[in-house]
């Protein structure tokens, strides 16, 4: 018999320095070195929290279709020059711009983005093109039984609240014009409250007095864009989304959820990794390696601005949907019922430390990670304070955060599947309601 | 047009040395950031598989996951995430790879759970069965269950290839991994997972002669066993175009998959790199020649991809593989007008050649991506554990910046003017499901 041989304790947590400023404009630039390969990360969060969902999605698709000056493919060509790329996305709070560069390549990246940013131009004919391709793609979008089982869990957990619909409806996007895409930019599309992080083999300094002057033409301030707070959960019957001729179920709960900054979080973060938040979790443990009812199923926290959630997911056979959904409930009975075994939390506590240092040993890493703690007003220095709640975090505490947030009796739940086949199932385990859609 | 960007390349170290049971050993260095990744890839995947045992290789990779000599069913996963870390695994047409990513005083944790698992993992008939079951939802979620399944990388290779090694599906039938047994599970152990048939690679924050003594610690004691023969899965080229399609009952939308045939990776390198920059040439970014004629100009595509290797991994394959391009279409799209387009611009780019600029910033946005990925800790030690394995050659990913830059506009038009119609294997997804 051999023996495992025991880890070599963690160095002390390393925190690459952040530099910052914050522009007249109201821009804040973020950067920070790491110099292991040529490059540099780019990030660009802009508030656009109850910007219109159609206009903002296209726009966010139609972003780097034209200026003035350049059409979409010169602008696609100038960056792919010094080996860049840059590309938008939104969500309920953001417009995110994300991309990276050849080091050398930054200033040109940085007068490319600002060229975007204060004369994008929404050209009709690639608009044209832009808006049918998103039609297309959120045609794809609803063929797909997780996005489906998505859209209907947030609208039964938000119902009026502005994030229970991410996705706008093709018919809506059909009819945004480009004047609505300049309206939405002039109004929206501003540095006041926006945040830039750069990342790489940068001087930071250097970095943000080129964000300076570059970016420093870019002005004014958006409207408020403040989404109110995110409902408590109402529990309720199941709800089944029939969709004939799957040969799956997608199976999904919400439980409440609590901000990073919560007194409760690092404890809740660990309750969450013994239930499902990681391979070695109870859930994955019990519904693949012991049954083989799903190739996996995982749970997190998911933070908005207004408000976070508790997301348990699995794609699970449709001849076994019932009993995965009862061994689900029996895994939120547990956790919610007893306190965690020693060495199980200290496994989940470990991977939960170790987590945090992966994610950041890459540019990619630590950009995604600053840029997003800095959507939420946080900076790295968070990672340190986490951390040492992790470690802190007692059995007991994790027993009460489980026993407050996990409970089965707090779950909202959404079974997407044949109904026909498994609506007796789920029923002879808890009330199920039918989608009215 | 801005002045030439220099193309940097990486430096990574590369030491390599063999154990005296054959395990070859490659390490990389690199104490940037206080973690490792650790990668064991063995020299056997989909191409080997036996007729009738569709799915077996990628069905054996998740039972090298069930427990192993020292250890019970569910441990390797604790043991890894337990120190901090993650892992997979995953096989491809030429070879099957595990891997663990983890803060660095882990090291010695996965070259333990790795060795133990090289010498023998625990194959019962139990978590076979648990493990046919966990693949078929797999399959469920990633091919049957979602549109577009399986497409292109098992829909095109039975139009292009012929013999049962190239052209089967490598996720495997229900009825083959139904059937699959113990005793087939130990024949593939025995046969193929052997020392001398793997390569351990380790990059990241280490300290060389520690490293060493631990692997000799840990691998030096697994019984030597020679590499089996690799079969030449080598086939004659298409001599005339095939075209072939399917429905797919939940898509929403046409689709289109082309397939050339391209020189040797790995004994003629050389020819065959061109190739993997035409691919970007012709379809990276909205500049590319076939997204802007396509996508922007024509709208006859909504999304335009083109690569090297079904599963996308240009350097870690062997002979014989393609150039692919898909494209995604708009409703009532004509896959056969698509497939002319692209007949079109390749015929432009092999008789005016490229466009000022065009070559350079291409191969800036290619070592960008290069770069990005060895980042990673295994971003290198995956890739150099492959180029080990199957060209004994790790260095070569530090060398591919600089090779991609040394590409010249003649290769390019050269090798443009092989993707003819005649020697190209398309299939066309027909959509089931209504808009």
């Amino acid at each position: 018999m051999k023996t495992l041989p025991d880890l070599l304790p963690d160095a002390e947590l390393h925190l690459p320095r952040e530099s910052e400023r914050t522009l007249p404009n109201g821009l804040t630039v973020i950067a920070i070195r790491r110099a292991a390969v040529p490059l540099v990360e780019v990030r660009l969060r802009i508030p656009f929290g109850r910007a219109p969902l159609a206009p903002a999605t296209l726009l966010s698709q139609a972003l780097f279709t034209g200026t003035s000056a350049m059409s979409s493919i010169d602008l696609a060509a100038e960056l792919q020059a010094v080996g860049g790329s840059l590309a938008a996305g939104n969500d309920p709070d953001r417009l995110l711009i994300t991309g990276n560069a050849l080091a050398d390549g930054l200033d040109r990246t940085l007068e490319l983005l600002a060229s975007v940013l204060t004369d994008a131009a929404y050209p009709a004919e690639e608009v044209g093109t832009e808006r049918e391709r998103l039609v297309d793609n959120i045609q794809v979008a609803l063929s797909q039984p997780a996005h489906l089982a998505r859209v209907a869990l947030l609208k039964r957990i938000y119902g009026i609240h502005p994030y229970a619909v991410q996705t706008p409806a093709p018919e809506e996007v059909r009819g945004v014009e480009p004047a609505a895409l300049r309206e939405l930019h002039a109004a929206r599309v501003r540095p006041a409250g926006a945040v830039l992080v750069l990342v790489g083999d940068i001087d930071p300094e250097q970095a943000i007095d080129t964000a300076e002057k570059v970016l420093g033409g870019w002005t004014g301030a958006g409207p408020d864009g403040t989404i109110s707070a995110t409902p408590a959960l109402e529990t309720g019957p199941l709800l089944l989304v029939d969709r004939p001729g799957s040969v799956q179920s997608s199976l999904r709960m919400a439980l409440p959820g609590i901000p990073r900054t919560d007194p409760d979080y690092a404890a809740l973060s660990l309750a969450n990794f013994v239930f499902g938040g990681y391979f070695s979790s109870r859930w994955v443990e019990n519904i693949r390696e012991d049954k083989g009812y799903t190739y996996g199923s995982h749970s997190l926290i998911e933070h908005f601005v207004a408000g976070s959630t508790l997301l348990a997911a699995a794609e699970v056979a449709t001849e076994v949907t019932g009993p995965s959904l009862l061994e689900t409930l029996y895994e939120l009975g547990r956790i919610a019922s007893l306190p965690p075994g020693e060495e199980e939390l200290e496994q989940a506590r470990r991977y939960a430390l170790g987590t945090l240092r992966l994610g950041m040993s890459t540019q990619a890493g630590l950009a995604g990670l600053a840029s997003m703690y800095a959507g939420f007003g946080l900076r790295l220095d968070h990672l340190r304070e986490h951390s040492a709640a992790l470690s802190a975090a007692t059995r007991e505490e994790v027993a009460a955060a489980a026993a407050k947030y996990l409970a089965p009796s707090r779950a909202v739940t959404v079974v997407l599947g044949d109904a026909e086949k498994i609506e007796p199932q789920l029923s002879a385990l808890i009330a199920v309601e039918r989608s009215a859609e | 047009m801005a002045p030439r960007i220099k193309i940097p390349a990486t430096k990574y170290p590369v030491e390599r040395l063999t154990l005296g049971n054959g395990l070859r050993v490659v390490l990389s260095p690199d104490r940037s950031a206080p973690v490792v990744g650790v990668a064991v890839v063995y020299d056997v995947g989909i191409r080997s598989e036996p007729e009738g045992r569709t799915g077996f290789a990628h069905l054996f990779e998740h039972l090298m996951f069930q427990g192993s000599e020292n250890l019970e069913k569910l441990a390797h996963f604790r043991h890894v995430q337990g120190a901090g870390g993650s892992f997979n695994g995953s096989t491809h047409l030429d070879y099957t790879d595990y891997f663990e990513v983890l803060p660095a005083g882990a090291l010695e944790r996965a070259l333990f759970l790795e060795a133990d698992r090289m010498r023998g993992p625990r194959l019962t008939e139990e978590n076979l069965r648990n493990q046919v079951d966990v693949v078929k939802e797999e399959i469920r979620v990633n091919v049957l269950n979602r549109p577009y399944g399986g497409f292109p990388w098992l829909k095109l290779p039975p139009v292009m290839f012929e013999t049962f090694a190239n052209a089967h599906d490598g996720y495997g039938s229900f009825e083959d991994l139904e059937s699959a047994t113990v005793e087939d599970a130990q024949g593939f152990f025995d046969r193929y997972y052997a020392c001398g048939n793997a390569v351990l690679s380790v990059a990241g924050d280490f300290d060389v002669a520690e490293a060493t003594a631990m692997i000799e610690r840990h691998f030096g004691d697994v019984p030597a066993r020679p590499a089996p023969t690799l079969p030449d899965f080598a086939e004659p080229g298409l001599d005339g175009e095939r075209r072939e399609s399917y429905t797919d009952r939940i898509a929403p939308l046409p689709a289109v998959a082309a397939g050339y045939r391209v020189p040797d990776p790995i004994s003629d390198f050389a020819a065959y790199l061109p190739f993997a920059v035409l691919a970007e040439v012709l379809t990276d970014g909205d500049a590319s020649r076939l997204v802007e004629r396509l996508v922007q100009r024509d709208r006859t595509a909504t999304n335009l991809g083109g690569y090297l290797g079904f599963m996308g991994d240009e350097y870690q394959v062997r002979n014989p593989t393609a150039l692919l391009l898909q494209a995604h279409m708009p409703p009532g799209g004509d896959a056969g007008k698509v497939l002319q387009t692209i007949d079109e611009e390749l015929d432009r780019l092999a008789t005016d050649g490229l466009k000022p600029g065009e070559l350079a910033r291409t191969q800036a946005r290619m070592a960008t991506r290069l770069l990005h990925d060895t980042d990673a800790v295994l971003g290198r030690a995956l890739p150099m554990a492959v180029l080990e394995l199957q060209r004994g050659r790790p260095g070569l990913l530090n060398d591919l910046p600089k090779l991609i830059n040394e590409v010249g506009e003649e290769q390019i038009v050269a090798a443009a003017a092989t993707l003819r119609p005649e020697h190209r294997a398309s299939v066309e997804v027909i959509p089931g499901a209504s808009a």
